[in-house]
């Protein structure tokens, strides 16, 4: 192989095309073919060795990629004058462009406009260099800190649960780091490493710190302190030595859920759910030899019939909600055709449902697991029983009140169905949306489902419109669930400010209603978040503008006043406000520290009457994204 | 005054050449093409100092004629004056020494007259610190820098390959010695295989040179995959040679045209290959073998395959026998007497330890043991070396004290590691020391900076200003104390004065200076009491690799693009002495602990020692088979070992001249490297993010050298590397770019984290 490369690399020279290209570039009308000729191997042999040069410089500055930088000192070794404007420490994108029979590779350089960059909020200013030391080894021994790669690399703990048969055969690595355990360190080395390999290698006794380790761990999960179980999860989230009391873990999980469940403790439940999450989280953990444990917890938390005290109270639909979502990860990342963790599931979630008996609870769990499976288990295994569904919401909704609870679950899961179905339902029926023809289908659910679905249609198309102008940044703070006690929601702690991305075109917009001619389209979307660490409340600003609405209309969600600041000024004034001469605009600031429910409540009710229904749309679709951060008793 | 004179001359050679540069653009894109040719060792070796002898006279008057035909003319004054010489009888030599003076012509000649310089500075009497060479060298390079010497000095070296063969024979010629070779017997075939590269290359370049270009394309597809896989570099850039004026100005070539390609093969099967060309008739291949390849023939039975590939891998071929038979005085220096107060001592012991009386008897088997007289050791004064201060000797007491605390490591004994990490160093560590007692760390980065850290509690703190200083009391005792500016006090500084990324960086044994080196050609001496540049030493024009102080001091050493090494002094502007012969840039560069010798390794696959009184080359070691990027002494001196972009360590023992063992596992560029200080472990650094530890006491231990060995240089390398390794330690993306043994034993390594 390393030959056809070498008879490669000798015959490869520059096209004489590009010579002709280049010539033309500094005015050089019409170059001969013989001179191109002569040109392009010259220039390419001069090229490889300025490439040849530049490999020394990156050899001395200890990387492996070659950079802009190492080109220019290498140019600067043969008295060239270096090349200026390729500063980009990264790779820099040549574009590629042809036509009149010509091609061309480019390096785009975009127009920026200055008002964007001084009206951009500076960057942060980057760290400086600074020293850090930790314990690469103690006396021949690497010690499991997060400074250090995991003892055993996921990689492995996947082939040996996997493939226990192949594991049994260590790497090279392998062999160093368990000769340096002290085991048949010397002589009888050769012998030592047969014995090793006949060894299971996951040793199940822990060490004292890995003990108290644990204690803490487990102690501060559990525990009243918010704060100290943020950071506990954080660490399980992120530790690289947790691989040995892996084991311990998922114990400590299922015992917990077991118990919790019978005495309906809620807290604890969503305290051991997070920690579920965090071990997921883990980039250097691989469950699978433990999720014979941890699933039975997980499903638990979702279809279990009663999980709290107070069901018309507390919120456990967000449990149910997360421990789905969990669920449907933990199916994607760990079914294989041998286990077959999500068949199995969905069968088992299927079952429940079809069962005329279930509980509305249940069947709440039922439906949010499914759904979270994806798109095409809601097309077939929840769309085909929308209708029947829907008789039961209606017998419950319109019949004579039998119990609170009934009402409330029947709430809930009617609008669970509507959520999940109508972003479906708009991507597989096709069009018109008659609300007649949805109640023919779909029953009791049809009018809402044809709602919601013309919402998602719209929301979609006018996603599909603003793709292509406007980078769309958004960070979002990963779903975390908790409680609250103080009615405060607090985030998952020390997060750092996520990117502050202000669109460059905020105050440049200019869509004007009535003016057809003008290609760009209607509505820009833009979403602002950050989240500040030190106040634990997440600010979120959505602005919205749509060229449909006629007046422009700040809509504002208030929630809890302590924590809400909107981080974007948004003006609502009429024509000629602080845009100028800029058309109507609408922004819609929502705050997010506010419940869910609340949020939802409040935006519907708001925003219909004010609002073109994208924005609803986007409202609902943000409260679906965000965790369900929510506090367990508002309702 | 010679500074200034230096500007002047760098001026006028460059006013000079400008003219030549544009009425000769295809010569001149690389500056230091003609290095390759001129900078054999005959530079090195310097010419006497004292009175001048006849024999000097006409190396003088050699060198004088040269500077002369490159209108350096400052320098012939100086030279001159110097050397007590007047005009007429430069002239009068000068008449009968060279002919015309244009062309071909002028460059066959200049390259006679360096040849004298060579004969006749060989013979001469070697003494201390000689300016002369240094001036020579000066001129030599603004000459050369100029660029008009230049062009003939190729066409010089070139003409050898104007003879003319039918081109499209040369695929027969080859293919027919390739079956001959393919065809003889076992033994032999291994070391006649070793001529398939070297003829293979100087056919190839015959070629070009003629104008054959598709026939040279043609030849290098067939049989450049006959090659051995290390040699693709190199054939990576011949494949880019077609054109014959591609070869004027390309340094790889005239490295492989201007140092004959060294190969050892015993007399049976020269006498095989001999029979065999003559019995053909193959002059065209006979002529190559004849006048680019030096055979090295040995009695004996013929070498293995294995033997050969694991001394074979340079740019040149191995080394010719006889280079490394000179003597190496690879021994320690005895430790000076210190004599301390005993009382001193004793309060100091008690305090720490309230143990006196162990610590005395320590201290004494200490000195008892440094005082017998190693029979391989230099003598004491071969190189003077500078004064003990107070300091210093505080120093030392302390280093005697930490050493009789110091773990005593081994197989079982594994050391601990300690793991600086550079964060958010988004510009690129490129280079990291630490000073000997562990309490500095220095950085060296791509931005042009070097940062200075302090790894204990004790913060960096300058020196107050000289109003301040005055009016402290300059008797008091803590007076070291009171000149320091507490305002001043930070965990770091930084240090801005280069103008191009710094390669190296190393730390004076006192503590008291930092040395860097940089992409724009200086090593710049810093103080670390002002935290200011104190020398930028210029010399080396091109970027300079590594720097590294003298284990005593005063002297250092610098290696850079330019294939020279240099050895200087601190107090000297310019370098005592100048080491060439690399055929390749220098890429590191290490002094021997007794500091009699430097060992320089370099992007050509060598590792070379120097004497550093003589300037001498006194050992070549080929048989890596990538530029080697790092070196490492043993503590007592017998010993070396070399990392390359390889991925494998090599020992070398010193005294023998001999390769004693090959530690394969890294898989990338094993940046450094690093033994303990009692020499039982030998630690090695890699870009592959990983610290690994080998058994080096083993690995010295298992080595016979019987004097067959010895004489004949070969060795069977026992093929032990995962016995040796006792231990691999992964960092998180973290390329390990410098280790360092405390004083106790404790391993730190340092490295900057890559995020990506």
């Amino acid at each position: 192989m390393a030959e056809e490369r070498r008879q490669k690399l000798c015959s490869v020279i520059l096209p004489t095309e590009s010579m002709k290209a280049m010539a033309e570039s500094v005015g050089v009308g019409s170059l001969q073919e013989d001179s191109c000729l002569a040109l392009s191997e010259e220039v390419s042999y001069r090229i490889k060795e300025i490439a040849q040069d530049a490999l020394k410089f990156m050899h001395h500055g200890k990387r492996r990629k070659l950079t802009t930088g190492d080109i220019d000192h290498a140019l600067k070794l043969k008295n060239v004058e270096p090349l200026y404007g390729f500063q980009s420490q990264e790779f820099i994108p040549f574009r590629f462009a042809s036509g009149g029979g010509r091609e061309l590779h480019f390096y785009e350089e975009k127009e920026v406009d200055l008002s964007d960059i001084i009206n951009t909020p500076l960057p942060r200013v980057p760290l400086d260099v600074s020293l850090k030391a930790h314990w690469l080894s103690i006396d021949g021994v690497q010690p499991a800190i997060p400074e250090n790669p995991p003892p055993v690399p996921k990689e492995q703990q996947k082939t040996d649960s996997t493939e226990p048969l192949k594991a049994v055969k260590p790497g090279q690595e392998e062999e160093g780091s368990i000769q340096t355990k002290g085991q048949g360190a010397s002589s009888a080395e050769v012998k030592g490493k047969e014995k090793m390999r006949m060894k299971p290698r996951s040793t199940h006794e822990l060490s004292v710190e890995q003990q108290l380790y644990y204690k803490e761990i487990t102690e501060a999960c559990v525990g009243s302190c918010e704060a100290k179980r943020a950071e506990a999860l954080q660490s399980i989230a992120t530790d690289p030595g947790l691989y040995q009391m892996l084991p311990r873990f998922s114990t400590f999980i299922s015992e917990g859920v077991r118990v919790n469940v019978v005495q309906n403790n809620l807290a604890l439940l969503i305290y051991l759910m997070r920690m579920v999450k965090a071990l997921m989280d883990n980039p250097t953990l691989y469950l699978e030899k433990y999720l014979h444990e941890l699933i039975p917890a997980v499903v638990t938390c979702i279809v279990s019939k009663q999980l709290c005290l107070r069901p018309d109270v507390d919120n456990h639909w967000a449990l149910r909600d997360f421990a789905a979502r969990l669920m449907a990860q933990s199916c994607k990342t760990f079914s294989t055709t041998t286990n077959n963790i999500q068949s199995r599931i969905t069968k088992t979630f299927t079952k429940a449902l079809l069962d005329d008996k279930t509980q509305w609870t249940t069947r709440y769990g039922c439906i949010a697991g499914l759904a979270e499976l994806g798109h095409d288990v809601i097309k077939t295994l929840i769309i085909p029983r929308l209708s029947v569904e829907g008789a039961r919401i209606k017998a419950v909704m319109d019949g004579p009140v039998v119990s609170n609870i009934d009402k409330i679950g029947a709430d809930h899961v009617q609008s669970l169905l509507l959520k999940h179905c109508a972003s479906v339902v708009a991507k597989t029926r096709p069009l018109p949306d008659m609300v007649d023809q949805y109640k023919v289908d779909y029953g009791y659910l049809g009018t809402m489902l044809c709602s919601h679905v013309v919402k998602a249609r719209a929301q979609a198309a006018f996603q599909a419109q603003t793709v292509n102008r406007t980078t769309l940044t958004i960070t979002q703070p990963r779903p975390t669930l908790s409680v609250s006690q103080s009615g405060l929601s607090t985030s998952s702690g020390s997060r750092a400010p996520s990117i502050i991305k202000v669109p460059s075109s905020l105050t440049l917009m200019s869509t004007r209603p009535g003016t057809p001619t003008q290609p760009s389209p209607p509505a820009t979307k833009y979403i602002v978040m950050a989240t500040s660490a030190g106040a634990a409340s997440t600010q979120q600003v959505i602005t919205l503008s749509s060229s449909q609405s006629g007046s422009p209309v700040t809509s504002t969600v208030p929630s809890t006043p302590t924590s809400l600041q909107p981080l974007v000024k948004l003006e609502s004034g009429n024509t000629g406000a602080v845009s100028g001469s800029r058309p109507l605009q609408k922004y819609i600031v929502v705050s997010l520290p506010s419940s869910s429910s609340s949020l939802e409540n409040k935006s519907s009710s708001v925003l219909p009457s004010s609002t073109s229904p994208i924005s609803m749309e986007s409202a609902v679709k943000l409260e679906r994204s965000e965790s369900p951060a929510a506090n367990t008793q508002s309702h | 005054m010679a500074a200034v004179q230096d500007g002047q001359m760098e001026l006028d050679a460059e006013k000079e050449t400008k003219p030549e540069i544009l009425s000769d653009g295809t010569s001149n894109l690389s500056g230091n093409t003609a290095s390759g040719t001129l900078s054999s060792s005959p530079l090195t070796a310097a010419p006497a100092g004292g009175a001048p002898k006849m024999e000097d006279q006409q190396t003088l008057i050699a060198v004088l004629q040269f500077l002369k035909r490159n209108k350096l003319t400052d320098s012939v004054e100086i030279l001159r004056r110097e050397a007590g010489l007047g005009e007429d009888q430069e002239d009068s030599q000068a008449t009968d020494g060279s002919g015309g003076g244009k062309g071909d012509v002028d460059g066959g000649d200049a390259n006679s007259l360096l040849s004298r310089v060579s004969i006749t500075s060989a013979a001469a009497p070697q003494s201390v610190i000689i300016f002369h060479s240094i001036i020579f060298f000066y001129s030599y390079r603004f000459g050369k820098v100029g660029g008009a010497d230049d062009q003939p000095d190729v066409s010089v070296v070139l003409s050898a390959y104007s003879q003319q063969g039918d081109p499209s024979l040369y695929q027969v010629y080859y293919s027919g010695l390739k079956n001959f070779i393919e065809s003889v017997l076992d033994c032999h075939r291994a070391e006649l295989s070793q001529l398939f590269y070297p003829l293979f290359v100087h056919m190839y370049l015959e070629l070009v040179y003629n104008n054959h270009e598709n026939e040279a394309k043609a030849f290098f597809e067939k049989f450049s995959g006959d090659q051995e896989c290390y040699y693709q570099d190199d054939l990576r850039v011949l494949c880019g040679l077609t054109k014959k004026e591609h070869l004027k100005g390309n340094e790889v070539l005239l490295d492989f045209r201007t140092s004959r390609f060294v190969l050892r093969i015993s007399r049976d099967s020269y006498q095989l290959l001999k029979r065999h060309l003559q019995e053909r008739h193959n002059n065209q291949i006979w002529n190559i073998i004849q006048e680019h390849l030096y055979i090295d023939i040995f009695d004996g039975m013929p070498r293995s395959k294995s033997q050969i590939d694991s001394m074979s891998g340079s740019l040149a071929g191995e080394g010719k026998r006889e280079v490394n038979k000179a003597k190496v005085f690879h021994g320690l220096l005895k430790e000076p007497e210190i004599e301390v107060p005993l009382d001193d001592e004793d309060d100091e012991a008690e305090n720490e330890e309230g143990k006196p009386k162990k610590k005395k008897t320590k201290k004494d088997s200490l000195g008892s043991k440094s005082k017998k007289q190693d029979p391989n050791a230099p003598q004491q004064n071969r190189i003077p070396l500078p004064e003990l201060k107070d300091s210093d000797k505080l120093d030392k007491i302390m280093y005697m004290k930490e050493s009789t605390k110091r773990i005593r490591l081994g197989p079982e004994n594994l050391p601990s590691i300690c793991f600086y990490t550079f964060l958010n160093a988004y510009q690129g560590l490129t280079a990291v020391d630490f000073t000997d007692d562990s309490s500095l760390l220095a950085g060296g980065f791509a931005d042009s900076t070097v940062r200075v850290w302090s790894v204990t509690p004790k913060k960096l703190r300058k020196v107050k200003s000289a109003a301040d200083l005055n009016m402290i009391d300059k008797e008091s005792d803590d007076v070291l104390e009171r000149i320091m500016d507490e305002k001043t006090a930070s965990e770091s500084k930084i240090l801005y004065g280069h103008s191009g990324p710094v390669y190296g960086v190393s730390f004076s044994p006192d503590r008291n200076y930092l040395l860097s080196s940089s992409e724009d050609g200086t090593v710049r001496l810093w103080s670390l009491l002002t935290f200011t540049c104190l020398v930028g030493y210029k010399g080396h024009n091109y970027p300079v690799w590594d720097t590294q102080f003298s284990p005593f001091g005063y002297y250092f050493v610098s290696g850079g693009h330019d294939r020279v090494a240099r050895l200087w002094a601190t107090d000297h502007y310019q370098p005592l002495r100048i080491f060439a012969g690399h055929l390749a840039d220098v890429t590191c560069t290490r002094f021997h602990p007794n500091s009699n010798y430097v060992a320089t390794g370099s992007t050509d696959r060598t590792i070379r020692l120097w004497d550093v009184l003589n300037g001498n080359c006194v050992r070549i070691f080929t048989g890596h088979k990538g530029p080697i990027h790092s070196l490492a002494f043993s503590p007592n001196g017998k010993f070396l070992a070399s990392g390359s972009t390889d991925g494998r360590v090599l020992l070398w023992d010193i005294g023998h001249g001999l390769m004693i063992g090959e530690l394969k596992g890294h898989t990338d560029t094993i940046y450094s490297l690093k033994f303990s200080r009692d020499g039982e472990i030998l630690a090695s650094g890699s870009m592959d993010n990983t610290v690994r530890l080998w058994n080096s006491m083993k690995a010295f231990d298992e080595v016979e050298t019987d004097d067959f060995t010895a004489t004949t240089g070969h060795i069977h390398l026992p093929d032990n590397s995962q016995e040796l390794l006792l231990g691999t330690y992964h960092s998180k993306s973290t390329p390990v770019t410098h280790l360092h043994f405390t004083r106790r034993n404790l391993l730190l390594a340092a490295g900057a984290y890559n995020s990506q």
